[in-house]
């Protein structure tokens, strides 16, 4: 029996539990004479028995899937002589692999060893079983959790308390994998960079001046010995970043300015949407918009002036990457200032205030921390920001505040370090899990202050 | 005074031979009863119309305010009592489909002529709100804001000395003088409201008009408020809307009753709560709806 059909007979178990428990209830109440008799609603009772029935055999079958591979796999190995379990793990695997190949039909090469195609039956076997037992132990159990559930109900059972609480753990579970699947990341990214500061010093990392991570992978190739100094590709970010912010604060703070104050309703809602499509707006898209079309365009602005620039320039991925922005800040900027209340501008109107004095003195005074913690987490995304540097910024790694030069970024080089041919015992691949590490802290950390300012923020107000 | 009204007033209804000596007007009629006009007015209103989109607000309203006096203005809930006080400073102009027609005169100049600015006009005509709305600012810079946009002081000690004079007028200054640079949020309701009193008067203006100055306020805020609204007739007019009767009874020369959008009756506050003309407003005074 196929898994597909297993669970759809459990599905019909469920609704049958569901269906037929809450007529059970129903019938119950109506037979005491006083259907408030019942302690919870009918509908409660069916969604227990559902529950009660669909839990358990959905979760054996789920650890079922999970065990029965490394099962089947250890009773083959115990099955094959004793020559194959010396064997060391690389070869035995090699040797499951064609065993489970050959149960599929594939088998290549004229001959079979006979003993492999042996334990090819074995396995083909084991599986069979393994699926009879599986479909025979979860409908007994899911026929047996009914009965039991049809059979556990009295008037008074507390049923709408029981499924309000499995309702709390499911919610429960569903935010716990979401925390773990962070955790997982941070450990990952953790262990790596343990390894890549076990052959460099964490000093020579955090303030070397030299970025230029090729190195040999073979010991017959020519390559530099690697130098591993992140400065100069934060220096990179943050001049990238700065360039970003200095173009999208001004333009989406004035726009939010604009669009929550001077706007007429029909304006803000045309405008508004226009805006936010920028945000909707591949940032593949806007890099090779950045790489095609503004980086030529400065690099020939800057000749006709006399300037040297080169056709990868930081000017470029920053002017265009504060545009991707802009409707960062100005949504949110839009909220906070929307969010001062209406009586404070009355105030500042009644006393013979202006638009422009009244936005000036007593709306953007009153929304700055918000406004604030919003260029904050503008300033973190365009740290993480990476399609539009790789195609736009160059991989240079100069350590430059000029503007018109080539830079490049922590995404970037994380990008390309993780390219290609990887060797995960080299400094050089490793290198990427540090950066990644170091990123992932100093954005935490600009988080982590922005939705300080915005609570802080908020309790001025309630 | 509060006592003496309202034991007074329901006698008054059965008594037979007072309501021979009063005009009854019945509950149909829409005009404005008793004495909406007086001889040299400070604010004029005539025929003021306010509409809200297709929905008219306001019917038709005429009413003086003559100087140096409180005029309060009751009424149920939604009979447009804060919506006619707002177009005495064009509060109103900030609402986008809000239309007034109708004259509006300060001092013989039409407020809503295209030619006037409203700038000095609120300058001239201050406003206090229901809800104490300081400004997340210092108590210094609440008051100092108004007098800081038009210009009126040149010098910081100037400023001083403004900061000084309204904070003492609206009964401030000895509570905040040692704290002028703490936020004005972090004060109490009661002072609050009196800080954006004192904020009203800083720009110097001539009418003040209060929107429920006390409806947030506990009782001790509310009769110190009421208090100073008694001293800052000697200096200003002012225009106060109340729904607290006893309020109007005891802070105002005149009340002014609304209902509906219709101004019903206007006269002497003494007169129109012990011998009212128009029979709804009667039935509000005695508390038979409202």
């Amino acid at each position: 029996m196929s898994n597909l059909l297993l669970v759809t007979i459990l599905l019909g178990f469920v609704s049958f539990g569901y269906v037929y428990g809450r007529k059970y209830a129903l019938a119950a109440g109506k037979k005491g004479g006083d259907i408030h008799k019942l302690h919870s609603r009918p509908a409660y009772h069916g969604m227990l028995i559902a529950l009660w029935c669909g839990l358990p055999t959905l979760l054996i079958l789920f650890v079922w899937q999970l065990i029965e591979p490394s099962i089947i796999t250890s009773m083959i190995i115990s099955s094959l002589p004793d020559t194959f379990s010396s064997l060391t793990p690389g070869p035995r695997g090699l040797i499951l692999n064609d065993i489970r190949n050959l149960a599929q039909g594939l088998h290549f090469g004229s001959t079979v060893d006979p003993e492999l195609l042996h334990a090819s039956d074995y396995y083909l076997q084991l599986q069979q079983t393994g699926k009879n037992i599986k479909s025979a132990s979860v409908i007994v159990i899911g026929i047996a959790a009914l009965l039991v559930g049809f059979r556990h109900f009295s008037p008074g059972l507390r049923a709408r308390n029981h499924v309000e609480r499995i309702v709390r753990y499911f919610l429960i579970c569903c935010s716990l994998i979401a925390i773990f699947t962070t955790i997982g990341i941070i450990l990952s990214v953790l262990f790596e960079a343990i390894r890549f500061f076990q052959k460099i010093p964490l000093s020579e990392f955090l303030f070397g001046l030299t970025w230029s991570p090729q190195t040999s992978i073979r010991a017959d190739q020519v390559a530099a010995s690697g130098e591993f100094g992140a400065i100069p590709v934060f220096a990179g970010t943050m001049l990238i970043s700065a360039i970003a912010m200095a173009v999208a604060t001004p333009i989406g703070l004035l726009s939010a300015i604009y669009l929550s104050e001077y706007a007429s309703k029909r304006m803000r809602a045309v405008a508004k949407p226009l805006i936010e499509i920028l945000a909707g707006v591949p940032t593949v898209v806007y890099g090779f918009f950045a790489a095609l079309v503004v980086a030529p365009f400065i690099r020939d602005a800057g000749a006709s002036i006399g300037l040297q620039v080169s056709s990868e320039s930081a000017l470029a991925a920053g002017l265009i990457m504060g545009i991707m922005i802009i409707p960062f800040i100005m949504s949110i900027s839009d909220d906070v200032i929307n969010a001062v209340p209406q009586s404070l501008r009355d105030g500042s109107y009644g006393l013979g205030a202006t638009k422009s004095e009244t936005v000036k003195n007593v709306i953007i005074p009153a929304a700055l921390p918000g406004i604030v913690g919003g260029i904050l987490l503008a300033v973190s995304r365009a740290i993480g920001e990476t399609m539009i540097v790789v195609m736009a910024a160059g991989l240079s790694a100069n350590l430059t505040a000029n503007p018109l030069q080539a830079v490049t970024t922590v995404t970037v080089q994380i990008v390309t370090l993780l390219v290609g041919d990887q060797e995960f015992d080299s400094a050089k691949t490793l290198a990427a899990f540090a950066l990644g590490l170091l990123l992932f802290i100093v954005t935490l950390i600009l988080n982590i202050l922005a939705l300080y300012i915005v609570r802080t923020y908020r309790e001025e107000y309630e | 005074m509060l006592q003496t009204l309202s034991s007074t007033t329901p006698p008054v209804i059965e008594s037979g031979n007072q309501t021979k000596t009063r005009a009854r007007v019945s509950r149909d009629d829409r005009n404005t009863a008793g004495h909406p006009f007086v001889d040299k007015p400070r604010m004029s209103c005539r025929d003021v119309n306010v509409y809200y989109g297709d929905k008219k607000a306001i019917n038709s309203v005429s009413i003086d305010i003559a100087e140096n006096e409180v005029l309060a203005m009751i009424g149920p809930s939604g009979c447009g009592k804060s919506t006619f006080l707002r177009c005495l400073n064009r509060m109103n102009d900030t609402i986008a489909i809000c239309r007034v027609d109708g004259t509006i005169k300060l001092d013989d100049q039409d407020i809503y002529d295209k030619k006037i600015d409203v700038v000095p006009l609120r300058a001239q005509v201050g406003m206090v709100f229901q809800k104490p709305n300081p400004f997340p600012k210092s108590i210094y810079e609440n008051v100092a804001y108004g007098p800081r946009i038009h210009g009126l002081a040149d010098a910081k000690t100037e400023l001083d000395a403004i900061v000084e004079r309204s904070l003492i007028k609206a009964g401030l200054w000895d509570e905040v003088k040692d704290r002028l640079d703490q936020p004005g949020t972090g004060l109490s309701g009661g002072q609050q409201q009196r800080l954006c009193i004192a904020r009203a008067i800083a720009v110097g203006p001539e009418v003040i008009l209060m929107d429920e100055p006390c409806s947030a306020l506990d009782p001790i805020a509310t009769a110190t408020i009421e208090e100073l609204i008694s001293e800052l007739k000697l200096q200003y007019t002012i225009v106060i809307v109340t729904h607290n009767m006893q309020q109007a009874a005891r802070v105002s020369q005149r009340t002014a009753y609304f209902h509906l959008g219709d101004l019903l009756e206007v006269g002497q506050t003494d007169k129109l709560f012990t011998r009212p003309s128009h029979q709804l407003t009667e039935d509000y005074i005695t508390g038979r709806f409202g």
